[in-house]
């Protein structure tokens, strides 16, 4: 059962990554449009993700509530060293919420949707910023148990080249998903031309931020290329999520809209399996060589029978459900705005 | 502020918060449920546009009840590490199964609110049912690993080590059912005022009388059948309170004698130094009654318990009077209803009567807050009763007074925000729902 919780574990990283992530990326995006065509680029973001931004932003939930049920070490080790950048991550998840529901739901149409607009487009690149930073401290080896002073306990646990690499890598992953996802939303060619140019842009970002982790990992002896390249598993995934990454830019031209997005979700799939395979188990380490185990720093055994089995039987009334949420606002794609 | 104060005013603002959007969030689809149907059934559209004007307020309180909880579930660790070491994997099954309800809510939440002319009518009224199934259920589960922390059951503890863990038993905790019965009627009650109140004054101010009056009487319906019914559950409460946790009933009675013919403490200055309450009007007999059904049987008072075991009785004792007042006089205007219901139906049009809503409007959430202080104050100074001290579950980390005066502005703002939202949301029925005068709407 250890190895469902896992799993689940891994998949709710995952879906959030994916879900999530096009959803704050749609912000980023619309970040980076001009302010004449922010209006409509909002437009297709919002048909897009209004119905099922709740439940995007679910995963998360269920990632936490595993952790601190199933892993309550990893979860308290994490939430007490890395507590500043989670703090700012749950100011970016709060005033994002609600700035993108607020917006929708006023029913004055006044200034206050600049504000409620700028709020929601800074929160949406600070929310997958600080996802990220957490992400890359929790394996890059800065969390120090025997720290004495404050800053290195509670400030360089987090704030180093590396982690911070991975939190604009994050960041940029985000806007392209958002990209990629966004082509298939619309119709014009104009805005398609747009989104593509956005993509483009974002697949750039995403490759600087990339080499950027690769050189602090190696500036701060951390053995990232070894879990990447050093086993057959890393190699396959980096190469078929290269190969994938050449047919999406194809097909991209081609106009296919849907299979793109399977092609982005695969990339997302093998960067994160990449990264979490080869020091799998360990999802922490520390400083001195230390690390926290997804194999030995769990919870008792009736309890992750329990949390594997709740999770067992809620999948079977969430996915049903989900992709039936999905696939008939995908099915009849319209203007959501006028039906309310 | 010292950082054990900070982390205990962070949470209570947090949850103080997070309580009123998860209330309104669980109720409301049951509002707009009913208005629906009505609206299916009878084909009038003012039931339409009162379910529509209601599912937009329910968005914009849905979003905020949904990041507030996100923090919560963060919260727990940031604040409070040693706690969730070892609370985690022992009451965590509620919070698991908790996860299923809050997906499915999302979905079926997601279903509803853009479902309108999408889908077969009654597929889409039924999404909007199981919003509200799923948010109640959710409810109840969460309310059931706070009792945990009231009443442990489900470990065994010794020499400092948790073992023999059972989640199962741990989630069916002693005082699950008294403390999850009495916090979903005390929701229905709470909202049901609070939005009955709101249409009282609209109808008061003449303003689309028709809307607001369908709107009322749903929504007072669901407010005064719960508010009835409190009172009763409260009493359940009362009972597992004295047998679980003597000195949060003691505390919460100011209650410090241990003597035969154990009086009811009503209201009063309760005089900690001298162990006595100053102007409170007292029953004899009476709590030993509501405690043991006997006049006779003493009840633990505050003086066979190790003063470092109390809680703070002041708090507990004045906010357990606020939150029965208040419990009196809501089923005392649930009275009135029922009279005006069956017999002078005129009363609906006098300002009287009006008024007697629109004042009531917030005591239902005044009253939900007050007792939770009881249950959360009354429980200190332990996180888990009679296992561990709040103060040994704190974080470590220094510098917590800044993250609660950063969470403080953040919720002031919000609170601020939704007001001001719902203000505009109220302001433009006469343009965007009123048939009267007929829109693309
Ligand atoms: C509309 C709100 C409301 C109203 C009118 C009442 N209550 Fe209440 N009460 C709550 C809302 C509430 C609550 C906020 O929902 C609490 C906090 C924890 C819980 O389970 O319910 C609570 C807790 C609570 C507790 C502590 C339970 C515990 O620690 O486990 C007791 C003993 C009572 N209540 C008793 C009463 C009585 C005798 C009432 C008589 C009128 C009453 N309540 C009215
Ligand atoms: C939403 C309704 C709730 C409200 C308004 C509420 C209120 C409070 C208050 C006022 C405190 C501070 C008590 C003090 O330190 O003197 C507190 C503490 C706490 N509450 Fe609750 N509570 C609620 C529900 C819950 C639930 C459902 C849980 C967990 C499952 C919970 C867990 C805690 C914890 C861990 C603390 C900190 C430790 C402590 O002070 O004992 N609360 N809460
Ligand atoms: C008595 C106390 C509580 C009640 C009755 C309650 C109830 C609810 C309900 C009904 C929702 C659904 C969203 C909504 O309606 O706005 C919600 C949201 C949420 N609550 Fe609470 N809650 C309580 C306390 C807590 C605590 C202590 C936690 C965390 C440990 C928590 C975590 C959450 C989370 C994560 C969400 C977001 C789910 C979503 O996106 O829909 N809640 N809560």
């Amino acid at each position: 059962m250890l190895y469902v919780v896992i799993l689940f574990l891994w998949l709710a990283l995952l879906l959030y990554l994916v879900m999530g992530g096009a959803d704050f990326g749609a912000g980023i995006i619309e970040m980076f449009t001009s302010k004449p065509n922010k209006m409509r680029t909002r437009q297709t973001m919002y048909n897009a993700i209004g119905p099922i931004w709740e439940a995007n932003h679910m995963w998360l939930i269920i990632a936490i509530v595993i952790l601190f049920v199933g892993f309550p070490v990893i979860y308290t080790t994490m939430s007490t060293y890395l507590h500043i950048p989670l703090v700012i991550m749950l100011m970016g998840i709060i005033a994002r919420g609600t700035a993108l529901t607020f917006r929708n739901y006023d029913a004055v149409i006044d200034d206050m949707q600049k504000v409620y607009n700028k709020i929601f487009v800074y929160s949406s690149f600070i929310t997958p910023l600080f996802l990220g930073i957490i992400a890359g401290s929790a394996v890059s080896g800065r969390i120090d148990l025997h720290a004495t002073d404050f800053m290195s306990a509670y400030i360089y646990s987090w704030l180093n080249w590396f982690s911070v690499s991975i939190g604009f890598f994050t960041v940029a992953l985000c806007g392209f998903l958002a990209a990629i996802y966004l082509i298939g939303e619309t119709n014009e060619a104009s805005e398609q031309k747009r989104f593509i140019r956005k993509a483009k842009l974002m697949n750039v970002a995403a490759v600087v931020a990339g080499a950027s982790v690769f050189a602090a990992s190696v500036a701060e002896h951390i053995p990232l290329i070894q879990w990447v390249f050093g086993n057959i598993i890393g190699i396959a995934a980096v190469s078929l999520a290269s190969i994938s990454l050449i047919l999406l830019w194809i097909l991209i031209y081609r106009g296919k809209r849907y299979i793109i997005r399977v092609l982005a979700g695969f990339q997302v799939t093998m960067i994160l399996l990449t990264t979490t395979y080869k020091h799998y188990p360990n999802i922490v380490i520390l400083k001195n060589g230390g690390y926290l185990s997804l194999i030995n720093d769990h919870g008792a055994d009736k309890t992750i029978v329990a949390l594997g089995s709740a999770l067992l039987i809620g999948s079977l009334f969430i996915l049903p459900a989900l992709v039936y949420l999905v696939w008939s606002f995908q099915r009849k794609p319209q203007n959501i705005k006028d039906q309310h | 502020m010292d950082n054990f104060m900070a982390a205990r005013s962070q949470m209570a603002l947090s949850l103080g918060f997070h309580i009123i959007f998860s209330c309104i969030g669980m109720v409301m689809p049951f509002f707009m449920a009913v208005s629906h149907y009505l609206w299916l059934k009878t084909n009038k559209p003012v039931y339409k546009n009162v379910t529509k004007a209601w599912s937009k307020g329910v968005a914009i309180f849905f979003a905020t009840g949904a990041v507030s909880g996100t923090v919560l579930s963060f919260e727990l660790g940031l604040l409070w590490p040693e706690f969730m070491k070892h609370a985690g994997p022992i009451f965590g099954m509620p919070f698991s199964l908790e996860g299923t309800a809050f997906f499915i809510e999302a979905i079926a939440l997601g279903f509803y609110l853009y479902g309108w002319n999408r889908f077969n009518k009654w597929f889409h009224w039924f999404t909007g049912v199981v919003v509200g199934i799923s948010g109640i259920a959710s409810g109840i589960l969460v309310v059931s690993a706070n009792s945990w922390m009231n009443s442990p059951t489900g470990f065994d503890y010794i020499n400092g080590k948790y073992t023999n863990i059972d989640p199962i038993k741990a989630m069916f905790n002693p005082a699950w059912f008294s403390q999850a019965l009495h916090m979903s009627i005390a929701a229905f009650a709470a909202t049901g005022f609070a939005v009955a109140g709101v249409h009282a004054l609209m109808i008061m101010r003449q303003k689309n009388i028709n809307f607001h009056k369908k709107a009322f009487r749903i929504a007072a319906v669901f407010g005064i059948v719960a508010s009835i019914l409190q009172p009763l559950s409260g009493d359940i409460s009362a009972k597992m309170v004295a047998k679980r946790q003597p000195a949060k009933l003691a505390a919460m009675e100011a209650h410090f004698k241990t003597e035969e013919y154990s009086p009811l403490i009503i209201g009063g200055i309760p005089d900690v130094k001298n162990k006595k309450v100053d102007y409170a009007l007292e029953l004899p007999g009476l709590l030993s009654f509501m405690v043991h059904d006997d006049f006779k049987t003493p009840v633990k008072g505050l003086d066979q318990i190790p003063e470092r075991d109390q809680p703070p009785i002041a708090v507990t004792h004045y906010s357990f009077q606020i939150m029965v007042a208040l419990g009196m006089l809501m089923m005392g205007i649930g009275v009135i209803y029922l009279i005006a219901q069956f017999k002078k139906r005129n009363w609906f049009d006098k300002t009287w009567f009006l008024k007697l809503f629109i004042a009531a409007t917030p005591v239902g959430f005044i009253a939900i807050e007050a007792g939770w202080t009881v249950t959360e104050v009354g429980r200190q100074p332990w996180i888990i009763q009679g296992i561990m001290r709040t103060k040994d579950a704190v974080t470590p980390m220094p510098g917590i007074g800044y993250s609660f005066y950063l969470f403080t502005a953040v919720y002031l703002t919000l609170s601020v925000a939704v007001i001001f939202l719902l203000y505009r949301q109220i302001k433009m029925v006469p343009e965007i729902y009123d048939n009267t005068k007929p829109s693309t709407h």
